[in-house]
């Protein structure tokens, strides 16, 4: 492992050479003074702290109140550092990083558009940020109310009769609307076997739909990347309890067949479940619910800009028709007369699925979002739908001559092409990502969705301006030059990043998933 | 609008290379019939100094003035402000999964030292990067042990927290799974004979709380032992995460799997959420383990560095057969953990769970004097129910004086005996003074 010191800086030669300018095409990756940052269990301490807490009195002897057998001393590995230790460890950490805030990030489905500064610091009023879940009623009307508005709004700007805010993030919110599924079809004497998944899904429908004890039935989209009626119509019979469909899908074509398609699964008896991943494509332009879905999961860290976190929390909200209301889970936010209360007793919502998480839901993300909504407005959100298609189409409409464009159907919020033109130099998608790491973006999102060989999945969403998208068409056309021009250069990337190609396979092989004393890679 | 850069003229230049003559052009895909032909009926939009004005006129009509009397699953704790410092460093909380290591490093990085922080505390010796929260990572635990065991039978104990056993009961509501509820006795604590008669060999797992619902430290060793003697998971279960700076790890006492919440650890109390939820367990159950989890290993110049591994479990690969479909999980809030637990470090968290213990003994012992005895007899750690009488008009007549008095359990259990059980939390947050007063408000 090299510099096993730490500490030492790193001086990373750039693109623009010794004068540090960024050349003309790329995101601005030039030199960075990076550092060597050990495990913060690997920092030398001992006797140090980090916090400033009252002092224990003494009055009162563990040994005495509590058996003895469950008693421990300091945990053993903890680390012993200062406060300042630790702020410049996570510090350290935080420059390895590839965030939004640090550059272009087209992650096509995960709408990576910019976190607005605003919401974190109404996210921390105290008001909010120190409430406790369980506050009595008449303590958390401010809450409450929030809560009320964004159920509100979310139902309106879908086009459903109601909302569960509860969901902790997109998938949980796929459990709970097919549990909500599943519930309906059970109080009408069936619970049915089968769903129907469309080729181009996320691998989460998928899973949430076993997770509910349904059998997946693949359903294959056209060779214009679009699901056509008589294919689900092939596949639908009494059994299905449902199709799961993502609109606009994977491939950020719009299923316009949606109409046909849900027809054909209600006349059997099924629902129609819309995957809201890529709903920023239709904020105000067109609602699911009036295209014949039934229940929806919005994103609300993809469409309503809550941050990602590096991998959550994010809120999955579920919507749902009039036939599905009383099946919503727990708790259920109503406001009677001028007051807001919680229903959390099933009493009180017999034919509920029940309760999917403790407490209400990611309640933080929920200020962020309402705040969103609040500034956007009715042509604010419109607005950032158009300019989400706008952006895509203009990155399809300047690469579509350097990258194989696999379908030419109409392209809304996000854009796939593939390798297939780089391949005959040797050079794959994988090289592509990576090399676009060196030249300051983050990689699209790639090898996804599955229908297509290795796809470039790339979604710039509606905060990124004119220029930010030329300078990411030009390093992508200069990484096709050079794919025909130098492939091995390609496969040597990334060279700027503190770390090159990880072994993957190797991870996975001799699994090392925490530190141990003394721990090495031999 | 100051999130939308584009100018009229950047707009008109972009459909020109788009080929289109007007932005409604790129939305001939959808059907005339599918549009939406009016304007969303949201509020009209609002500049930033009246967004701050309304929504802060929402967050003051939240009484928060004083620290609550109230766990229950979530607990009030100083959070150093170096905590959200850092996590407001845009690297990070800006970054998406770290699908990308080279340009995660800092993520991975971290989530590693996440899984190293869980297991140390949990005495086991493998954590996933994280779940959604407590209850779920306990309804994923109970499915990954009917995976191990191949069995379908739950003995969950009923002073697990009930909110936790309802998300179980709606995760295996279509499983076919089996749960068995095994009760409490008068110190609060698991009913071992009843547990006993309970598990068997159709027993998938046994779940306890350690502490549980009721704050008691329960017999997680001899629950843990019958789950062994019956070739069943044991899984301990933890809200209150500052009882492993004094109590023994679970896994030292027989627990296979623990799971529960790190809340305590950096998250705040955010009206219940987000916090990051946890599961850690043996190496050799790792296999089925939910959830994603990040390993070490080197990169082509052969320095250590790190990924998302195991993956060949998810659902990204897997689909339908994946051990679980979680994707996203609670990446941001292990991090704030993280940081927490650093700050903390081997002196800081043992000092801030005796801080604990003692608080919860003066406010039982200011509660004696004001004439209310504990509802249960059993150890407690930072959190005790009280018997006062009505506990619900307890908590309205408080609530008018801002003082949020703790959970009355017939929220949860709504037989006529715990009528007058009030379950209350004493934190570090909580001074001796304001517990005093606590008490002789409480008695009126």
């Amino acid at each position: 492992m090299a510099n096993t010191t730490g500490w030492k800086p790193s001086m990373e030669q750039g693109a623009g050479g010794a004068g540090g300018e960024a050349r003309p095409g790329t995101g601005g990756a030039v030199r960075g003074l990076a550092y060597e940052e050990k495990l913060i269990f690997e920092h030398a301490g001992g006797g140090r702290t980090g916090v400033s807490l009252p002092a224990p009195t003494g009055a009162w002897d563990p040994a005495k109140d509590l058996p003895a057998g469950l008693l421990r001393g300091e945990v053993e590995g903890l680390p012993s550092l200062a406060e300042l230790d630790v702020v410049r460890h996570f510090t350290r950490l935080s420059v390895w990083n590839h965030g939004i805030d640090t550059g272009f990030y087209p992650l096509g489905s995960c709408t990576m558009k910019y976190n607005p500064k605003s919401s974190e610091a109404l996210a921390r009023l105290p008001g909010f940020a120190a409430a406790h879940p369980l506050l009595p009623a008449e303590m958390c009307q401010g809450s409450l109310e929030l809560m009320y508005r964004l159920e509100r709004a979310l139902s309106e700007i879908s086009g459903f009769a109601g909302t569960t805010i509860a969901p902790a993030a997109g998938a949980h919110g796929e459990l709970c609307g097919v549990m909500m599924i599943r519930a309906y079809h059970v109080a009408r004497g069936n619970a049915r076997k089968k769903v129907l998944i469309p080729d181009t899904a996320h691998g989460t429908n998928p899973a949430s739909a076993a997770f509910n004890g349904y059998k997946i039935v693949e359903v294959k989209s056209g060779p214009d990347g679009r699901l056509h009626p008589d294919a689900v119509r092939a596949a639908m019979d009494e059994d299905v309890a449902a199709i799961m469909i993502t609109n606009p899908n994977t491939l950020g074509v719009f299923e316009s067949d949606i109409g046909a398609i849900a027809e054909v699964v209600h006349a059997k008896g099924g629902l129609v479940y819309g995957d809201g991943a890529n709903l920023n494509a239709l904020l105000g332009v067109a609602r699911p619910g009036d295209m014949g879905f039934d229940v929806m999961q919005f994103n609300l860290h993809k469409t309503f800009a809550t941050p990602h976190g590096g991998g959550g929390p994010g809120s999955g909200p579920v919507a749902v028709k009039e036939a599905l209301l009383p099946f919503l889970p727990l708790p259920v936010v109503v406001r009677e007369g001028s007051a807001y209360r919680l229903i959390t007793d099933p009493r009180e919502r017999p034919r509920t699925v029940g309760r999917l998480r403790e407490f209400h839901g990611n309640f933080g993300m929920m200020v962020r979002a309402w705040a969103l909504i609040r500034e956007l407005g009715p042509e604010g959100l419109r607005r950032s739908a158009e300019l989400a298609v706008l952006n895509a189409n203009y990155v399809r409409a300047r690469l579509q001559d350097a990258y194989h464009l696999p379908y030419a159907t109409d392209s809304l919020h996000e854009v796939v092409f593939t390798d297939k033109l780089q391949k005959a130099a040797g050079v794959s998608t994988m090289d592509v990502a990576k090399a676009l790491i060196d030249e300051g973006f983050h990689p699209p999102t790639v090898y996804f969705p599955l229908v297509v060989a290795g796809a470039l999945m790339i979604e710039p969403t509606e905060t990124e301006s004119k220029e930010t998208l030329d300078a990411f068409v030009e390093g992508m056309r200069a990484i096709a030059a050079r794919a025909a021009a130098d492939p091995d250069a390609l496969h040597a990337a990334p060279v700027k990043p503190v770390r090159a190609r990880l072994d993957e396979t190797r991870a996975a092989r001799k699994p090392i998933l925490r530190w141990t004393p003394g721990m090495t890679l031999e | 609008m100051r999130y939308h850069p584009h100018t009229p003229d950047d707009v008109r230049r972009m459909l020109d290379a788009v080929g289109a003559p007007d932005v409604e052009t790129l939305f001939r895909s959808i059907p005339a019939p599918l549009r939406l032909r009016r304007p969303l009926d949201v509020p009209p939009a609002i500049d930033e100094i009246g967004l701050f004005a309304e929504l802060g006129r929402l967050a003051a009509a939240n009484r928060v003035e004083h620290p609550p009397f109230l766990g229950a699953g979530a607990y009030p704790h100083h959070v150093p402000p170096a905590v959200d410092q850092l996590l407001l460093r845009g690297e990070f909380f800006t970054a998406y999964t770290p699908y990308q290591p080279e340009v995660s490093q800092g993520t991975l990085q971290a989530l590693f030292e996440w899984q190293t922080f869980v297991t140390l505390l949990t005495g086991l010796e493998v954590a996933n990067a994280s779940m959604y929260d407590g209850a779920t990572a306990m309804a994923e635990a109970a499915l990954m042990a009917t995976r191990l065991t191949d069995r379908r039978k739950i003995v969950v104990s009923a002073a697990v927290h009930p909110d936790y056993r309802a998300v179980l009961a709606t995760y295996l509501a279509s499983t076919g799974d089996e749960i068995v509820t095994v009760p409490w006795g008068a110190d609060g604590r698991t009913d071992l004979a009843a547990l006993e008669r309970a598990v068997d060999g159709a027993t998938a797992a046994v779940i306890v709380g350690y502490p549980n619902f009721f704050g008691v430290v329960d017999a997680l060793p001899e629950a843990a032992a019958l789950a062994r003697k019956a070739g069943a998971v044991a899984v301990s279960v933890t809200s209150e995460a500052v009882a492993f700076g004094l109590l023994e790890a679970p896994g030292k006492l027989g627990a296979d799997v623990a799971v529960g919440t790190m809340q305590s650890f950096g998250a705040g109390l955010a009206f219940g959420g987000p916090a990051a939820g946890f599961l850690a367990l043996r190496q050799e159950q790792v296999r089925q383990m939910p959830g994603r989890v990040c390993g070490a290993t080197v990169d082509k110049q052969g320095r250590r560095g790190f990924v998302l591994t195991l993956s060949t479990r998810e659902q990204h690969i897997r689909r339908e057969r994946a051990t679980s479909n979680i994707c996203t999980n609670a990446g941001l809030m292990a991090l704030a953990a993280t940081i927490h637990l650093s700050l903390l470090g081997r002196r800081g968290l043992a000092q801030l769970a005796r801080v604990n213990f003692e608080r919860a003994r003066m406010l039982r012992d200011a509660m004696g004097r004001a004439g209310f005895a504990p509802t249960f007899s059993g150890p407690a750690f930072n959190e005790l129910a009280f018997e006062v009488g009505d506990a619900a008009a307890v908590v309205a007549r408080l609530a008018k004086k801002g003082i949020a008095a703790g959970a009355p359990l017939s929220r949860w259990f709504p037989e006529p005996r715990f009528r007058g059980s009030l379950l209350c939390a004493a934190t570090e947050l909580h001074s001796p003074e304001l517990i005093e007063l606590f008490a002789r408000s409480v008695r009126g």
